[in-house]
């Protein structure tokens, strides 16, 4: 007889109810109020799952983790850990979210999907954070998944978004069929599916085939190291990044990656961790292809959002790092690592973000050219210091958050003793840090070149004369519908003042975990201690 | 009040500067009074601050650590927050306190261009926090973070403040330093999780705090583990120092630094690396330190020879000065090389004597290229006509540098000398003998520049040499007075902003030549100290043997640790 607790995956319910409930608010209000509202209903939804993660979690320590769902769904604090990452990344994505809408007009147009489909998103990656079973762990990434490839095709003005959501789709479609034939082997293999099971097979070692597990835990990572994005499966990355809209970027780069990777944790630290020298060589090797790759194709980019892709390439190796380790510890600073990035990386795609919104309408040059961050210190000196600050963490260098995150996984394996890989991953982190140094220079060591077209100098009939050339017919339909107010407001502020107070927020807690690190990393420690 | 400073002394004096730098982004910029009043303010308040603790620093136990803090940090990764400060660490700290007012004092209404003496001051004051935290840090991670909390302001002090090249400076210095300290955070990783303090009669196992790790700590570790690790540490503090091959990063950030950066740079910053071999290379791992001595050695005298014959290339001032650094900094780093009481003490006293010497040159090129525009010695001359009053300065700091007896530079390189004759027994006798011999060259050399510079800059007439070819570059008046130059009326002499900038550098600069053991008394016990070996109250002289029996005295510490 199996229970079902519904207390333990309350914060998975808030997620997936506050996507339900925008869906019928939204198609029951026609006010022009409507936009506002669903935006506030979903920060409130990803503050809502934040809140029941921190209620749940004092739970969780004195009673352990809780199984429900035939022992398919486990709330442990590894689940809570990644449920709360994700939480905070949509409380942030939906306050992040208006200014775009109102900057690329689409309000009223698509505004209400994209907040349910950043709900939804969430749902499948707390899904997938509190998968007990293959089958449940493809369910959350399918419903993962589905939602990010509308959210990078969600740009209908723009054919560039468009072709990047097939690209993510048809690869991404490719990659599942590979994670499942993966999962069907395994099953050969071990006679089941659930996780724990797995793992009481390879201990015991009576399960059938050592091929069909060899052959399962290859497919299996071809599948999820797809949607981590490490070498020799990133190349979608820099494309899809490129062309999907930069806030859904920034939601894709941070939650749609921690889901992934919490995947990778639970099943290769808990099911597969007997066979640990099996799938050991393949992170080892994948991590410093991912590193190296990432960190060499950072350092040629010219367009920023290809750099920060690349550069989350590179991430992806350090993560796998400490995976590697395939220790609690190791699995441990992959966890913190994983916090810290997706903090970083949500908020560095924020500014690309904002600043394309400066320099919106520009068609002649690509707006995310590293050469229209120019000068930005002299421009926008609050957006710059705070961009300097996410940047320097990216780079590692204390007193910032990006340094424990690298110092946690060094340790972790200099601590299993793999010298080699800590020596070339810190040769790896100070070519990496010329990537974001590089930005730094052009930001302020570079006065700002008035010949190139910038938004603050462009008069605004240079601005909707480029932009009409560019928009499809269903743009010059309702392009009159925007209000001209909204834009204009959006443009003197140069980002939207919600946008500067999420992102100040995000540079204070880089800062502070760089300064005190402590409560945040003896949380990660935690949540690996309840790998199975 | 005593009890008060014993433990939070050291924080708030690291801190303070950090606060108010804070305080100042908070001020908007057009209250620039008052912004620089607060930096000005703050920083001699630091320096007051840190003259309290010398006064409460008991100086006959100079080989202990006072003022210590010792409380939880980073619990999770096995980092404390440590910190304190013996003989080894507070001249270098009331260098620093003393350096840090004096820039700001010089930069007062010139700031260098682009002016915004806001981010300037603040930047300066992050400095400060990082280089004091980085001499009074007692745990390795703790020191780790302030040793790379320096590398940004600087970063953007040359970035931002400094000359034509400064883009390619600035980063050079950077990923330089970042490379360095990227293996040595390894290094202190590997010390961590291969120290054990059971057997030394210490409560921990894995642990960061360097009081343990050099209390024998780390006697147990297996000797090519130790030479690695101890490889990694060199590199670290090997580039900042900087020794030989790793230092082509420090004329490039000296010439394009703005003038108060490089006096920081080369006054503190350098000093980080040696400091970081003296309190942390040198006594955790004394046997690693013995087998890499001759190589330390012999990138020292390159360093000094090297250095010189750069010097002798140079046509800009400021990289002459720059590459003085590097001769100079090879003089203390033979001091340490040689494991001996007499030589580190050396060192140490060249630490600081460099720090007052080379600051204070610094600070006369920047006066120098304010007054004619370029640091050009061939454009370059007859300072003592034009401003007799700099000319002479110029004349002092040069014979500082090259180490008259009876100014501070020579305390720092004669007993260096002297102490690669008869290095520590377990070292090679011939080889340091030889480093002996070379470093006496070096310092003819050092005479040789130093006195061509002064020759450049000071004699003569401006626009080349002692005597002027050049047609109306200089004002000759036909009164066939032509072997005598004339004054350029149009240079100010020294003025009252640089005098009181200056004059506590050199008031020290004769007082400690004078007067060395100011600085002998507090640093000898502490150099003695962290010679010593010794593990669970039993004392080894492992670095007094010959070679061969050495290595018997350290397998002894290694078997009955294991």
């Amino acid at each position: 007889m199996t229970t079902l607790n519904w207390g333990s995956i309350s914060s998975m319910l808030v997620l997936f109810g506050t996507a339900i409930l925008v869906v019928t608010v939204a198609s029951l209000i026609k006010s022009s109020k409507k936009d506002l509202l669903v935006q506030v209903m979903t920060a409130l939804g990803g503050l809502g799952g934040l809140a029941a993660v921190i209620i749940y979690w004092h739970r969780v320590s004195s009673d352990g983790a809780k199984l429900s769902f035939a022992d398919t769904v486990r709330i442990d604090h590894l689940a809570l850990f990644i449920i709360g990452v994700i939480s905070s990344i949509v409380f942030l994505s939906a306050l992040t979210l208006k200014s775009f809408f109102a900057r690329e007009k689409l309000f009223r147009a698509v505004t209400t999907e994209i907040y349910v489909l950043i709900l939804l998103s969430a749902t499948g990656g707390a899904i997938m954070a509190s998968a007990n079973d293959l089958i449940v762990l493809f369910m959350g990434l399918e419903v993962l998944s589905l939602a990010a490839y509308i959210l990078a095709a969600s740009n209908i003005r723009k054919a560039q978004s468009q072709e990047s959501g097939m690209k993510y789709f048809v690869i991404g479609a490719f990659a599942s069929g590979f994670f499942l034939y993966g999962i069907a082997l395994i099953y050969g293999a071990t006679g089941s599916t659930k996780l724990a099971q797995i793992s009481q097979k390879l201990v015991s070692g009576a399960f059938v085939d050592d091929g069909f597990l060899l052959g399962g835990i290859a497919l299996f990572l071809v599948g999820l190291l797809f949607k981590v994005s490490a070498v020799p499966f990133h190349v979608w990355t820099p494309d899809v990044y490129e062309g999907a809209p930069s806030p859904f970027v920034a939601f894709m780069s941070s939650a749609v990656k921690v889901a992934g990777f919490v995947a990778l944790i639970r099943v290769l630290g808990g099911a597969l961790i007997e066979s640990a020298a099996d799938w050991q060589p393949i992170i080892y090797a994948v991590s410093i292809a991912s590193m190296a790759v990432g960190t060499l194709a950072a350092l040629v980019q010219t367009n920023v959002k290809r750099i920060l892709a690349y550069s989350s390439i590179a991430h992806a190796g350090y993560i796998l790092i400490g995976i590697q380790a395939a220790t609690k510890d190791g699995f441990a600073a992959s966890l913190w690592y994983l916090a810290i990035y997706a903090m970083l990386a949500f908020a560095s795609f924020s500014i690309v973000a904002a600043r394309e919104g400066a320099i919106s309408g520009n068609s002649i040059n690509d707006p995310n050219h590293i050469d229209n961050y120019r000068g930005l210190a002299s421009k926008q000196p609050f957006l710059a210091v705070i961009f300097a600050i996410l940047l320097l963490a990216q780079a590692g260098v204390p007193p910032t958050s990006g340094f424990y995150a690298k110092f946690s996984v060094i340790s972790a394996v200099v601590d299993a003793r793999s010298y080699p890989l800590a020596i070339v991953a810190m040769i790896i982190a100070v070519a990496a840090a010329f990537i974001y140094i590089r930005l730094l220079i052009v930001m302020f060591f570079t006065p700002a070149d008035s010949s190139l077209l910038g938004g603050a100098t462009m008069s605004k009939t240079a601005f909707s004369k480029t932009t009409s050339k560019t928009m499809s017919p269903i743009t010059q339909l309702d392009a009159s519908e925007n209000s001209d107010a909204t834009f204009d407001k959006w443009k003197k502020l140069g980002a939207n003042k919600l946008n500067l107070a999420v992102l100040t927020l995000a540079a204070a807690f880089t800062i502070a975990m760089g300064v005190y690190p402590a409560p945040l990393l003896e949380l990660a420690q935690s949540a690996a201690q309840s790998l199975v | 009040m005593n009890q008060f400073l014993d433990d939070f002394g050291l924080s708030i004096m690291v801190f303070v500067p950090l606060i108010t730098g804070l305080i100042i982004m908070l001020i908007p910029r057009a209250k620039e009074e008052l912004i620089k009043q607060l930096a000005l303010g703050s920083s001699l308040a630091t320096l007051g601050w840190a003259i309290l603790l010398t006064v409460r620093f008991d100086i006959d136990n100079a080989s202990t650590l006072q003022f210590v803090v010792d409380t939880d940090w980073i619990t999770a990764i096995g980092s404390r927050y440590i910190m304190g400060i013996d003989g080894l660490a507070l001249p270098l700290i009331l260098l620093t306190t003393l350096i840090v007012p004096l820039c700001i004092i010089y930069s007062f209404n010139h700031w260098p261009e682009p002016a915004n003496p806001k981010s300037f001051l603040t930047l300066i004051l992050i400095l400060e926090t990082g280089m004091l935290g980085t001499f009074v840090a007692q745990d390795l991670i703790l020191f780790f973070v302030f040793f790379e909390v320096v590398l940004l302001p600087m970063y953007f002090m040359i970035g931002v403040w400094g000359g034509q090249n400064r883009r390619y400076a600035s980063l050079k210095f950077f990923l330089y330093t970042l490379f360095g300290s990227a293996l040595m955070l390894i290094s202190f990783l590997a010390l961590y999780f291969l120290a054990d303090g059971t057997a030394a009669g210490l409560d921990v196992v894995n642990t960061f705090d360097m009081r343990a790790l050099s209390d024998g700590a780390t006697g147990a570790i297996a000797r090519t583990s130790q030479l690695w690790i101890f490889a990694g540490m060199f590199l670290g503090f090997g580039v900042k120092v900087p020794i030989f091959p790793f230092h082509t990063w420090l004329p490039d950030a000296h010439t394009e630094a703005p003038t108060v950066g490089s006096v920081i740079l080369a006054a503190v910053l350098l000093k980080l690396g040696t400091y970081g071999f003296v309190r942390i290379a040198i006594p955790i791992l004394p046997e690693a330190a013995s087998a890499w001595a001759p190589v330390i050695g012999v990138l020292a005298v390159i360093g000094i020879i090297y250095g010189a014959l750069g010097c002798l290339a140079q046509k800009d001032l400021k990289r002459l000065i720059a590459f003085s650094s590097v001769a100079h900094m090879g003089f203390v780093m033979l001091g340490i090389a040689t494991l001996t009481n007499i030589g580190i003490t050396a060192a140490v006293f060249g630490m600081v004597a460099h720090g007052l010497i080379t600051g204070m040159l610094f600070f006369l090129a920047g006066s120098i290229k304010e007054r004619y525009h370029t640091l050009d010695m061939s454009k370059l001359g007859g300072l003592l006509t034009d401003a007799p009053r700099m000319g002479w300065v110029v004349a002092f700091c040069a014979m500082a540098s090259l180490g008259l007896p009876g100014l501070a530079g020579f305390w720092g390189e004669f007993p260096v000398i002297l102490a690669s004759y008869s290095p520590a027994a377990i070292l090679s006798e011939s080889m340091f003998r030889t480093f002996m011999v070379i470093a006496a060259v070096g310092t003819v050399l050092a005479a040789g520049y130093l006195l061509w510079m002064l020759q450049k800059a000071a004699f003569g007439t401006a626009g080349g040499g002692s005597v002027d070819l050049t047609p109306g570059a200089t004002p000759h008046n036909g009164d066939g007075d032509d072997h005598l130059p004339k004054a350029n009326t149009a240079i100010k002499d020294t003025t009252k902003r640089e005098w009181i900038a200056w004059a506590p550098l050199l008031v020290l600069i004769l007082g400690l030549g004078v007067y060395p053991r100011l600085v002998h008394e507090v640093v000898e016990p502490a150099t003695e100290k962290s010679l010593e070996i010794n593990v669970g109250n039993i004392k080894y002289d492992c670095l007094e043997l010959s070679p061969s029996s050495a290595t018997d005295c350290f397998n002894e510490i290694r078997n009955r640790n294991g």
